[in-house]
């Protein structure tokens, strides 16, 4: 057995070893490209189940580390640095099981398989290497790197308006990133050059053995929230994602929503807050504000969209702005369910790009008025879609309940309105899916090209079933899942809490002086 | 203070072998001479050897003429690798286009003996005397395919404005000897490292000297607002002697300036930093602005080049080591993408450079795979994006004016790169998500240049992911 701590570098170097073994097939022989990129998927997934079942619930501490120099040279010290935390953790897991199946999901794919593989693997790669690093300019690094197979992903293999989509998606994303930089080689120096270090940098800001100035912490607070805030996208900086999702080949919307936005939400949790905890408690009214706009709108907007795949990608806008909400709710409760909905938006999300997929395949059009009665021609494929809808929706004994609940409970703690508003969003979001679910599945056959549709293939089966089955379990059984989290999500608040109860502090004992 | 060869043998060795093949080239038949190139690259080989054996002595040799020191090997082997690389690409570059005339490649030896003794310089003097070599040798080449009208347009107005900025660099030279007495660098330093500035018997000449020869050596690396020739002459110039001017030669003025700045002139930190502080944004900014709307390749990656240039002063303004570690790790890392960049260039250019439109790279990525991942690299290199060189070059840089305290300088540095980014994508997004509207004419890719590309490739890739040793020899070279 190895040591625990080469557990997360060869997660690391799997699908980086896949895609070059991969790159090495002939381009012909499709088949075989298939396989061995599924193989190597599952090999992940499996390699990356020890993590949870090794995991121990009360270590606050990182697990799983391996920390060695990297660059140690002309008074740089940068490491290689990974580790996972409750948070971390299951984004890693959610990455693993998700790419299995957005690589069935592409089954179908027949231009240029070959990159195309090699890129879905090494995106793999750069997502778990965001989730792991915990050395700043390694998780730069990945943060970055990531960039260029989706902007490929997206450009390649999209569809008709995938060019403006790709460079929209990857401008936008560069300059969120390129400040972030800019951000972090200033985190570095009041480090006092000593380490590129998350946890080290965050342990001493939180014991005050380095500070900064308050309108500093302001200063990289905004320079890591804006790239964070593009990524995951927060309303108003949402306007590459519609594009982005829409031209996006399906398992590249998988992706994009299943893993990369939570990208965004895993970075404000893992620096805005711990980091920048006063700057954080100051902004956040402002943030929960922009968070309420998103979700309202995104829903208004997502009601509204005459194209499926829009509609999903218009409701992510929605969910994440919950997400965004319940971290900024600053409570166990809120943000532990906004850690919950991040994998319950990867499961319910990454399956509706799948099965969205399926129909565009079929019948190559995503337009709601296209179809209708489908349920006849589909029963499976009706039923399928109809579990997954309503675990976007929230109902509850299925996962995205308890995600929607713990948040708007938390926020309820910390403030009325907000909650309340909040609140509306969860009808709006029954009125869009439903409606759409209407229009596409009831009624009777409308068009003759719907009445040849043939049900799902067992593959396609295959690869909704697991999302299934991982809606319904955490749904009933979210406690397993939530006990995992609780110290890490803990350490984040209490962080949140100390800086309250200073500021609390200076602002009694400026009362007595008085 | 002795004579001590093994200084300059590097030099002595280029020299030898560039003479050498002035007297082989009459008895060469024409078809032959573009294999006299491996002649030139031999000499450069040996230069090399000669150059790493000095790593670490540290001598004035000449009689205070030139440095022995690790900063003047790193820069050599820059320039060196360099030259190599352009000798290299252009045995085929000349074939191909019949232009078989073997003082090409003694007129490159004859550069890097310039811009060797350039960065060896420990004399003001002697800086003239190498910076000359270089520029002469230079308009030269720009202007080798003499049946071109843009060629001689580029030598020409690269030799005018040249000669002209020579000028006012020698005029420097004149002014802060009449400030100081002597054009020694040891010695100048020591003069004023003592009083301050304003007790210096002529304060007003010193400053004066050293905007003079800031305006000098600007022009040679197309800092703003001196960069106006630089499109056109690289869009003129030959495209291997378009790397030269975009890599080498721009290394070589950077570097020469970095010495007289760091070694020589600390005293005046604050002006200089002043004055390269509004260089460096309007140099990122100019440099990456104009190239967001060029059709010609050749005219992006000047303007890209500046911008660089720009990147690289933002290293110079930040006055530390660090800053200057940076600008050596930097021009390295440059060095790798864009002389692999123009490479391709050149390559895709085919026959008298006839396809250098932008858009002659339409679906390049399906018929050419090898050659459009390589100028992917190169290009992700230059937007900066992390696994390259062009990442870790950023960082260092970037870090360096951080701990200066130049926020603003690295704000406007991101946006600047950010800019960047689009143009380079551009590029990208026509090799491969672009179906070819005709099609795509047979592009000869020679072995050697193939070897050339693909160093160049896993340089850029080395540099980026394990910048490490690298940048110990960075560091090693700046320690005045």
């Amino acid at each position: 057995m190895l040591a625990p701590e080469y557990l997360l570098t060869i997660l690391l170097i799997i699908p980086t070893l896949g895609a070059a073994v991969v790159l090495l097939l002939p381009r012909n022989s499709l088949g075989a490209i298939r396989a061995t990129t599924l193989v190597f998927s599952l090999v992940a997934f499996f390699w990356s189940l020890p993590l949870v079942t090794g995991f121990d619930s009360a270590a606050s501490a990182m697990q799983f580390v391996q920390n060695v120099p990297w660059i140690r040279a002309g008074g740089f010290r940068i490491a290689y640095h990974v580790g996972i935390d409750g948070i971390s953790l299951f984004l890693v897991l959610l990455t693993t099981v998700l790419m299995p199946l957005a690589i069935l999901g592409s089954w179908k794919v027949q231009k240029n398989l070959k990159p195309y593989m090699a890129l879905m693997l090494l995106l793999e790669a750069g997502m778990l290497g965001v989730f792991v690093a915990l050395d700043l300019v390694l998780f730069y690094f990945f943060w970055e790197a990531m960039l260029i197979p989706m902007y490929f992903l997206i450009g390649v293999w999209g569809g008709g308006r995938r060019i403006y989509a790709a460079v929209k998606f990857f401008i936008y994303t560069a300059f969120g990133s390129f400040l972030m930089l800019a951000a972090l080689i200033a985190l570095y120096f009041i480090n006092h050059g000593d380490s590129f270090d998350i946890v080290q940098i965050t342990d001493r800001l939180a014991s005050g053995q380095i500070t900064m100035p308050f309108h500093t912490e302001m200063l990289l607070f905004g320079a890591f929230f804006l790239a964070f805030a593009i990524k995951v996208p927060l309303f108003p900086f949402h306007t590459w994602l519609p594009d982005a999702h829409v031209e996006a080949p399906t398992a590249g919307s998988v992706v994009l929503a299943g893993i990369l936005l939570k990208m965004g939400t895993y970075g404000m949790l893992r620096f805005c807050l711990p980091m920048f905890p006063g700057a954080s408690i100051k902004l956040a009214p402002y943030i929960s504000v922009l968070a309420i706009i998103g979700i309202i709108y995104g829903a208004l907007v997502a009601m509204v969209q005459p194209d499926v795949k829009k509609l999903v990608a218009y409701s992510s806008v929605s969910h994440l702005g919950f997400v965004v909400l319940g971290i900024f709710a600053f409570n166990l409760t809120s943000i532990e369910g906004a850690t919950y909905q991040m994998l319950n938006h990867g499961v319910s999300t990454g399956a509706l790009f799948l099965l969205v997929g399926m129909i565009y395949d079929r019948r190559h059009t995503r337009l709601i008025e296209d179809f209708g009665g489908i349920a006849h021609r589909m029963p499976i494929y009706a039923a399928m879609f109809l579990v997954i809808a309503l675990s976007s929706i929230g109902l509850p004994g299925l996962n995205g309940f308890v995600g929607e609940f713990l948040i708007l409970q938390g926020t309820f703690l910390s403030s009325h309105t907000r909650a309340a508003f909040a609140a509306v969003a969860v009808i709006l979001a029954a009125v869009y899916m439903l409606w759409m679910y209407q229009r596409v599945f009831m009624g009777k056959v409308g068009r003759d090209e719907n009445k040849s549709l043939l049900d799902l293939r067992m593959r396609e089966v295959l690869t909704i079933l697991p999302l299934i089955v991982l809606a319904i379990w955490m749904g009933v059984s979210s406690g397993t899942f939530l006990r995992k989290m609780d110290t890490s999500v803990q350490k984040v608040v209490d962080r949140i809490e100390q800086v309250k109860d200073m500021q609390i502090m200076s602002v009694e004992n400026r009362a007595n002086q008085n | 203070m002795e004579i001590n060869y093994l200084a300059v043998l590097p030099e002595i060795i280029l020299a030898v072998v560039g003479i050498v093949l002035m007297v082989i080239i009459p008895f060469t038949r024409r078809e032959n001479q573009p294999k006299l190139g491996y002649l030139a690259l031999v000499g450069l080989v040996l230069a090399v050897i000669a150059t790493v054996l000095q790593w670490g002595r540290s001598d004035v040799a000449f009689f205070g003429m030139v440095f022995q020191d690790n900063f003047t090997q790193f820069s050599r082997i820059v320039f060196f690798l360099s030259i190599g690389t352009i000798v290299t690409a252009s045995i085929s570059y000349l074939e191909q286009d019949r232009l078989e005339r073997a003082e090409y490649f003694s007129l490159l030896l004859f550069a890097a003996v310039g811009m060797g003794l350039m960065a060896a310089s420990a004399n003001l003097i002697m800086t003239f005397l190498g910076l000359e070599i270089l520029s002469i040798a230079t308009y030269v080449l720009a202007g080798f395919r003499r049946d071109e009208m843009k060629s001689t347009e580029s030598a020409l107005k690269y030799f005018i404005l040249g000669a002209f900025s020579t000028a006012f660099l020698l005029y420097g030279v004149a002014f802060i000897y009449g400030a100081t007495g002597t054009t020694e660098y040891l010695q100048i330093a020591h003069k004023l490292a003592g009083p301050s500035l304003s007790e210096t018997p002529f304060p007003a000449f010193l400053l004066l000297g050293l905007g003079l020869l800031i305006v000098g050596f600007g022009f040679k690396a197309a800092l703003a607002p001196f960069h106006v020739w630089t499109p056109d002459v690289y869009e003129g110039a030959p495209t291997p002697i378009t790397a030269h001017l975009a890599v080498a030669s721009k290394a070589a003025a950077l570097l020469a300036l970095l010495r007289i700045l760091y070694q020589v002139l600390p005293g005046l930190i604050g002006d200089w930093q002043n004055l390269l502080w509004v260089s460096a944004v309007l140099t990122m900014l100019i440099g990456n602005i104009a190239a967001l709307t060029q059709t010609n390749i050749k005219r992006m990656l000047a303007y890209s080049s500046i911008a660089h240039a720009g990147y690289l002063l933002v290293g110079l303004v930040a006055g530390s080591a660090k800053g200057a570690q940076g600008v050596m790790f930097y021009l390295l890392a440059y060095a790798f993408m864009n002389l692999g960049a123009l490479i391709v260039v050149q390559l895709v250019g085919r026959r008298n450079e006839k396809t250098v439109a932008i858009a002659d790279y339409t679906g390049l990525g399906y018929r050419y795979p090898g050659l459009s991942l390589a100028l992917s690299i190169f290009l992700v290199s230059l937007a900066g994006i992390p696994l390259t060189a062009g990442f870790s070059g950023k960082l260092f840089l970037f870090s360096a004016a951080m701990e200066s305290g130049m926020y603003w300088l690295v704000g406007i540095s991101v946006v600047a790169s950010v800019i960047g980014i689009y143009y380079y994508l551009r590029v990208l997004v026509l090799m491969y998500m672009r179906q070819p509207e005709t099609e795509i004419e047979a592009i000869p890719l020679p072995m050697a240049v193939r070897v050339v590309l693909v160093i160049m490739a896993l340089g850029t890739l080395y540099m980026g992911i394990l910048p490490q040793t690298v940048l110990n020899l960075a560091s090693e070279a700046v320690r005045f």
